[in-house]
């Protein structure tokens, strides 16, 4: 007895499917991305390529590579632990072309209200005053230097355009 | 030579197979930085948060986050003593700009932040029908934006809310745990900006990292534990009635 007589339809309709099948793998092969199930499922390249992207904001470590003298000064007094750009913004840019791209000196009446303005909110150990009444209206740095808050601290007040 | 149909239908589907794995190839890796010797997330360290908004605003800058759109955002929780279930929570712009000032009176009040919280069982990347979203070997989360169709549905899954769709990309959106400073050995943006010390990156796989001593001596829990998401965003000295 033979299965395959008169099975030649069958076999013709079997080819198609194969055929489908091959297709349908080499479309795959174009259509998945190589790193696809490195890892996981999903691409594996979109951890590098997340990686590969541009810092804003330098570090500290990077800030204190040039300007050693200020992170000493800070370091020693009670914004010790206050990262430079926490207070200066992102400088990246800086830090990579440093004659061209200048920071500009930020405003303290702004910026030392930010942390310090007085509010029930805040943790009790933090300092804090009422902008309004605690300077009448003095800038901060009439009294206090940011990298160095206590009053009579070590710093004196930068040279207007220097660098430093 | 001449190949028979039979030879042929035999020898295709194996040549597929042999030219996929050829393409497979190398994977590529970042120098110095193995992505099985860390497993990252955040100590949050609620007495000493201040609300100054200083991680939010250098997140957006970090990473071009959307004006009205928050990868980290500041809560600010209003306990009164005989309402304690009931918190009266603010955050304005995403406390991006600070908060109110609070008056001395009934209850107590204390800033919370929050973030993505890297889950090592994460509901988001569970859900995702094109494996856009997934958890990488060294535990961040992430979303690779060019293969997500932005249907939304990780959004809908975040029990935290810390997913968006992006109003221009039109793909999901979220805190990457500042993984191309990670990489290269910076902590995240909101970290380097935090004036007190509230937000610490941690490596769970470092046996150096203080967080090991700190979790000792310390109570700390993350947000809805119930939901058994395996959330890395530790929180110390967190109030019960956060939400």
């Amino acid at each position: 007895m033979n299965l395959f007589k008169d099975a030649g339809h069958l076999l013709r309709f079997a080819g198609l499917f194969v055929l489908a099948f091959i297709i349908f793998l080499v479309v795959r092969g174009y259509v998945v991305p190589k790193s696809f199930g490195q890892y996981g499922h999903y691409r594996g390249n979109a951890i590098t390529e997340m990686a590969a992207r541009p810092v804003k904001f330098a570090g500290h470590q990077t800030c204190e590579t040039c300007h050693s003298d200020i992170a000493g000064t800070k370091g020693q007094g009670k914004h010790a632990h206050v990262n430079c750009e926490a207070c200066h913004g992102p400088l990246a840019k800086h830090a990579d072309d440093p004659s061209s791209v200048t920071p500009v000196k930020p405003d303290t009446a702004a910026l030392c209200a930010r942390c310090h303005t007085a509010s029930a909110a805040k943790p009790k150990g933090f300092p804090q005053v009422d902008p309004a009444d605690h300077s009448s209206g003095a800038p901060c740095e009439t009294c206090h230097q940011p990298h160095s808050p206590a009053i009579g601290g070590t710093e004196t007040a930068p040279a207007p355009g220097g660098t430093k | 030579m001449k190949l028979s149909r039979r030879h042929f239908l035999v020898l295709a589907p194996a040549a597929a197979i042999a030219w996929k794995s050829v393409l497979a190839g190398e994977p590529d890796q970042a120098p110095n930085y193995k992505l099985s010797e860390h497993w990252w997330g955040m100590l949050i360290d609620i007495p000493k948060c201040i609300g100054c908004g200083n991680c939010v605003r250098a997140c957006q800058a970090e990473n071009d986050v959307p004006d009205g759109y928050f990868r980290t955002w500041v809560e600010r929780y209003h306990v009164e003593d005989e309402d304690m279930t009931n918190p009266q929570v603010i955050s304005p712009d995403g406390g991006k700009e600070g908060f109110p000032v609070a008056k001395e009176d009934a209850g107590k009040y204390f800033f919370v932040p929050k973030m993505c919280n890297h889950c090592a069982d994460s509901p988001c990347t569970q859900v995702c029908p094109v494996g856009a979203t997934f958890v990488t070997p060294d535990g961040v989360v992430l979303v690779d934006q060019k293969y997500c169709l932005g249907c939304a549905y990780c959004v809908q899954a975040c029990p935290y809310g810390c997913r968006y769709i992006h109003p221009d990309k039109k793909v999901a959106d979220k805190c990457t745990l500042c993984y191309h400073r990670i990489t290269k050995g910076l902590t995240t943006a909101c970290c380097e900006n935090c004036p007190t010390g509230a937000r610490q990156l941690i490596d769970l796989k470092d046996p150096k990292d203080p967080i090991h001593e700190f979790l000792k001596t310390h109570s700390v829990q993350v947000l809805k534990p119930q939901m058994a998401t395996g959330a890395k965003a530790y929180y110390n000295g967190l109030d019960g009635a956060v939400r």
